[in-house]
């Protein structure tokens, strides 16, 4: 039987107050807590064996490169990934669509191809796609959602054609909660000769993910909301295409030789980390995966899934209140309205019981568009949340509800 | 949680169940639309100015309660001054809301002071007057409390 309470006292920020009241952090899907582990990871690493990776010839230094490699096959397997060149540490999943879409996309995109991204994608997922259309010419294009934040599918031919270069579909939708179909749309992707990147970043801490069976091109996630550290995260991509893109940025360990007339770019995945990388958060980010895998990410699943359904029944039996998306299939999120209270107050008067939820436009306001609103409140869940803590959210938004109507 | 009542008061409440002066406004001579990107609030204000003196002002928009109670207590405030009295409403108001200390005497507004116990909250309370600003200066472009 998984134990919330037992994983928990792993994770020390959850002993802290806030406002006098017991933290209740159900903004998991912005970013998780660190649990010791990781901490410890990152400590160590600056404590034992701090140095400069790669061609170092001392012995920090190989310890220090021997950690960093460690994380990328962590990486490998964790995705499932056949070579660990297919790993390339990015500052997050945001850099990681970026390189994509500034490598791949400037050498295989022209005026006239077309990009295809869903109606439910971060920001991310749809401002680097904007950059290259401007650049090159080309076309982005949206796959529909209905008003449940279910992609239409039965639409994707009149979007999916054979001047689509590439689709970007994120896993999670982190606005609605939705889990996509994208064994689906990547198939359907191929056989017009797309390529596909998923968004995994608010997919990885609660889903098993093979890269391999899903046979994506790309695919991209960020450490922080998988309980590692910020400012590392990680581009797969399939080796083929790698080695067939240009460099992101130029600089150091991305090249082999330099001289003024020319320069010898380096083997993937170094090709793609100029300058110094994060190391600590490559470590982290190892540690942090060995923490999921300990824990069981389908026993995480399972528990997410129960804190999920509870929370959804309190919503729909609150009144006055209006879940946003309602997929059949959605991971860890609930997003939802108050009748005449804007979210922004909601979050205020919670966070004064020591509730931590977003609020706002969760980086999708073309999602808030479609549902005809500025913002909504969102609480999301992770490993160490409580059926008790699901339940002084909705406690806390009887409060909100006193305030607002008398 | 007694911080927590300063900021909702009453009179904001009040304020954001019926907002004074909102409304189209086809007469006015000078506009502006605000955005606050941190919660997506938009509010679009319009002003009919002569000679100097703000004679009407009206809102329209979407908002938090702080961000709808500040619009709709400033455009009860406008009426009748001069821009240059804005103005020095403004500087007093923005140094009430940040927790710092001001001269002016604020009037109604002051029930906004309880603002300055939540820093993220300074954002909704100055949209307005942001907006008020870029109006006055007859800005084309849409400002952001950013």
């Amino acid at each position: 039987m998984f134990d919330p309470q037992h994983w928990r006292s792993q994770f020390p920020i959850l002993n802290r107050k806030v406002r006098g009241n017991a933290l209740v952090y159900l903004d998991n899907a912005a970013t998780t807590q660190k649990p010791l582990t990781v901490l410890n990871a990152e400590r160590h690493y600056y404590e034992h064996c701090n140095a400069n990776i790669h061609r170092g010839v001392h012995a920090l230094s190989q310890e220090a490169s021997e950690a960093f490699e460690a994380s990328r096959e962590k990486v490998r397997v964790f995705l499932g990934a056949q070579a660990v060149e297919e790993i390339v540490f990015t500052r997050g999943a945001t850099e990681a669509i970026n390189l994509v879409a500034q490598t791949w996309g400037r050498v295989n995109i022209r005026a006239g191809d077309e990009i295809l991204v869903s109606a439910m994608e971060h920001h991310a997922n749809i401002v680097p796609w904007q950059m290259l259309c401007e650049i090159t010419g080309a076309r982005l294009r949206v796959i529909p959602m209905d008003d449940r934040g279910v992609l239409q599918l039965d639409q994707l031919d009149r979007v999916l054609t054979e001047r689509t270069r590439l689709v970007g579909v994120t896993l999670v939708s982190n606005a609605l909660g939705t889990v996509n179909p994208i064994s689906e749309i990547i198939s359907r992707a191929h056989a017009v000769g797309a390529k596909v990147l998923v968004d995994g970043a608010q997919a990885v801490a609660h889903m098993s993910v093979n890269v391999c069976q899903l046979n994506c091109d790309f695919f991209v996630f960020s450490g922080h909301k998988l309980y590692g550290p910020t400012g590392i995260g990680v581009l797969y991509g399939k080796q083929e295409w790698l080695k067939s893109m240009p460099p992101y940025q130029g600089g150091g360990d991305m090249i082999l030789q330099v001289s003024f007339e020319k320069t010898v770019y380096n083997q993937i995945p170094y090709k793609f980390e100029a300058g110094t990388p994060h190391i600590s958060g490559a470590i982290g980010l190892g540690a942090a995966i060995d923490f999921v895998s300990t824990v069981g990410l389908d026993d995480i699943a399972e528990h997410e899934d129960g804190l999920l359904k509870e929370a959804t029944a309190l919503a729909e039996s609150f009144g006055n209140l209006r879940i946003i998306g309602t997929a059949p299939g959605k991971a860890s999120i609930l997003s939802f309205v108050m009748e005449g209270i804007h979210p922004h107050d909601i979050g205020t008067i919670l966070d004064s019981r020591g509730i931590a939820i977003r609020t706002g436009h969760h980086c999708a306001m073309p999602v808030m568009d479609y549902f005809c609103l500025p913002a909504t409140a969102r609480a999301s869940f992770a490993l160490y949340n409580t059926r008790d803590e699901v339940k002084a959210l909705f406690l806390a938004l009887r409060y909100v509800e006193k305030m607002f109507r008398g | 949680m007694s911080e927590l009542r300063d900021l909702y008061q009453e009179v904001i409440f009040d304020h954001n169940r019926h907002p004074r002066n909102f409304g189209p406004f086809p007469e006015a001579n000078r506009h502006a639309d605000g955005f606050n990107a941190l919660c997506g609030d938009k509010l679009s204000l319009n002003l009919l100015v002569k000679d100097g003196v703000i004679q009407e002002a009206r809102f329209e928009g979407s908002g938090c309660a702080i961000s709808t109670a500040s619009a709709s207590l400033m455009t009860e405030a406008l009426k009748g001054r001069t821009e240059g009295e804005v103005t020095s409403l403004f500087e007093g108001f923005y140094h009430m809301v940040k927790g710092e200390p001001y001269e002016i005497e604020l009037g109604k507004l002051a029930v906004l002071a309880g603002v300055s116990e939540f820093p993220a909250r300074v954002k909704c309370a100055t949209l307005a007057w942001h907006t008020l600003n870029a109006a006055l200066q007859q800005t084309d472009q849409p400002v952001s409390t950013e």
